[in-house]
């Protein structure tokens, strides 16, 4: 079953020549109790999904429904089964997280007994025990996060949305996050997460559907993306000496033409043998008697699917989109 | 039924906050008391051959100052919220769209309660002694926090428009502040330009004076306007004031709040 869908969804911000779509006829679908995450940079359209889905924002047209209820006749049983959280779904920073928690379940309507045995709960499964009579303000940002979390999962929602739940976090507070996602994946709730980084997408994701400009540009499982920007290469560092010969090596074992950064002197070989091409190049080197630095036989990363799906890198979007983002005074992706 | 219960976990929300973050309370008493103090003491000439002295002028002049600045004060909290991302989880839970709003105001109008509770027993300790008798008295409490909530309406709006708590605050108080000077609050209209004085007459912050210092048992001295309608009927008007500000904001707050989309 089918547990979130979204069809030829349309918001525009904006008239005229300063137009902007957030969603271009967005469509997308997340199979109950899976993990579908939306890639992309800045001002893709991301967020605008999620509030559209969370029934924060209406499109300009389309339609949706999360778990069978449709997102724009009925919202209000919408946001029963629901959790939001992320960037901008936040918590009051100047209440403790024990009056936050109680405070969240005392609005989805659980008895004040109920409310208070939730939020002990919470705090003990996210490890905020010790934290829950301190303010907000006191927290760390993996903390913040895990308590927003937290307040999304007060009713056991059917499907969580996160927008972009580790942006911001050190590396530490994001592998906590993501230890905390996989279990509640693991426990069978239906996700659509966001985010920026693709090694986050690659984790945690069953399915990943790369959005730019607010349309859906590819989707799949990450195999089936890096699969379909291509196979694998080789790469190949060396001193500098070494450049040319080992160069004309790769080019013998590829049966192609590699291209080279002289900066880095590093040698790309694109290979459709794998392991055995590998092998092949290790073994012509070392009757060459060059010394590779470095060697690695790389299938494509998520970096290089948005490069190829998007024809520039994902960074250089991001710049653009956000000049786009700020030109509607303050707006959001 | 929800709903109410709803609007009263949000207002129960703000009470928390003053015992988390006591300093709101205290800088929100301190301002008030010292504007108490201060004009006490330094505007007491103003009082020559007033029973009672000038105090007794003063103290609903500074209650309504003080009332009508909760415009500022909820507009702040509003745009705050805004700001944080607390709104969208709000609005992301299944609660009635009015529960937010509301709860808000009544937030903004307990604190009025203590405020004016404590300036109220600081002008006592400096001379303040309404004359009128209990009824009358807590009428004019009542109409000064009526008043205060019905601006908080206003406030409300303001901040779900505006989006940034610092400009918001800022704007509102440059609107309030020249309205609470701009009437009979602190001395008579009879010395200010004729415009001036129609334009005075006719502020709610001067009915409002007008209506609590009657109710307190002090007569209001009037120039120009002596025989105007606002000044024949004060409590009349300032009621019909808060009825028209909250005809006016009550739906625009809400309706707003319900299609917020940043």
């Amino acid at each position: 079953m089918k547990s979130i869908v979204a069809e030829n969804l349309v918001k525009s911000y904006g008239k005229g020549d300063r137009e902007v779509k957030a969603l271009d006829h967005l469509s997308l679908e997340v199979e109950e109790g899976t993990v579908l995450s939306i890639l992309g940079p800045n001002g893709a359209g991301k967020t605008t999904t999620v509030r559209v889905l969370a029934t924060l924002l209406k499109p300009d047209s389309g339609r949706a429904t999360v778990g069978g209820i449709d997102v724009i006749n009925n919202p209000k049983a919408v946001r029963e089964i629901i959790g939001l959280s992320g960037q901008y779904a936040a918590v009051d920073e100047t209440l403790t997280g024990w009056d936050n928690l109680v405070m969240f379940g005392r609005l989805y309507h659980l008895s004040s007994q109920a409310a208070n045995a939730r939020a002990s709960e919470l705090l003990e499964q996210f490890s905020l025990t010790d934290a829950a009579k301190r303010p907000i303000k006191t927290f760390s940002g993996g903390m913040r996060r895990r308590l927003d979390l937290a307040a999304s999962l007060i009713i056991r929602p059917k499907v969580l949305f996160l927008d972009e739940p580790t942006t911001g976090l050190d590396p530490r507070g994001r592998m906590e996050m993501w230890k905390v996602i996989e279990k509640l994946v693991d426990e069978g709730v239906t996700l659509l997460l966001t985010t920026q980084y693709l090694e986050e997408a690659d984790q945690l994701a069953d399915e990943i559907a790369v959005i730019d400009r607010g349309k859906v540009i590819a989707r799949g499982t990450s195999d089936e993306l890096k699969t379909q920007v291509g196979g694998e290469r080789l790469e190949l560092v060396v001193a500098e000496s070494d450049l040319a010969a080992a160069r004309a090596i790769a080019d013998r074992v590829g049966n192609t033409h590699s291209s080279v950064d002289a900066g880095l002197r590093k040698i790309s070989t694109p290979v459709s043998t794998g392991g055995d091409a590998l092998v092949a190049l290790v073994r012509e080197l070392d009757l060459a008697k060059i010394h590779p630095l470095d060697i690695a036989l790389k299938r494509p990363s998520l970096d290089d699917v948005f490069m190829s799906l998007t024809g520039h890198a994902a960074e250089e979007i991001k710049e653009e989109s956000e000049k786009i983002v700020k030109s509607k005074k303050g707006g959001r992706s | 039924m929800r709903a109410v219960s709803d609007s009263l976990v949000i207002m129960k929300r703000q009470l928390l906050q003053l015992t988390r973050v006591p300093e709101v309370l205290i800088f929100n008493t301190i301002q008030p008391v010292m504007f108490v103090l201060l004009f006490r003491y330094v505007f007491a000439g103003l009082g020559t051959g007033i029973k009672g002295g000038y105090v007794q002028l003063l103290m609903p002049g500074i209650f309504v100052q003080t009332v009508t600045f909760t415009l500022a004060a909820t507009a702040q909290g509003m745009a705050q919220d805004m700001e944080k991302g607390l709104i969208d989880r709000f609005r992301s839970l299944p609660i009635s769209r009015a529960a937010v709003v509301t709860g808000r105001t009544l937030g903004d109008g307990l604190l009025n309660i203590v405020v004016i509770a404590v300036m109220g027993t600081a002008g006592y300790i400096v001379g303040w002694r309404p004359t009128s008798g209990l009824l009358k008295i807590a009428l004019g409490f009542l109409m000064l926090l009526l008043f205060g909530y019905a601006l908080s309406w206003a406030g409300i709006f303001a901040g779900l428009v505006a989006k940034d708590a610092r400009v918001v605050a800022n704007i509102s108080f440059l609107f309030t502040f020249p309205l609470t000077f701009l009437s009979n609050a602190f001395a008579s209209t009879t010395s200010m330009p004729k415009a001036l004085q129609y334009f005075a007459e006719w502020n709610p912050v001067s009915t409002m004076v007008a209506a609590v210092r009657q109710l307190f048992g002090f007569q209001n001295i009037f120039g120009a306007t002596k025989n105007s309608f606002p000044s024949q009927h004060p409590i009349q008007t300032s009621l019909l004031y808060m009825v028209l500000i909250m005809a006016i904001f009550v739906p625009l707050s809400v309706q707003r709040y319900k299609n917020t989309n940043k």
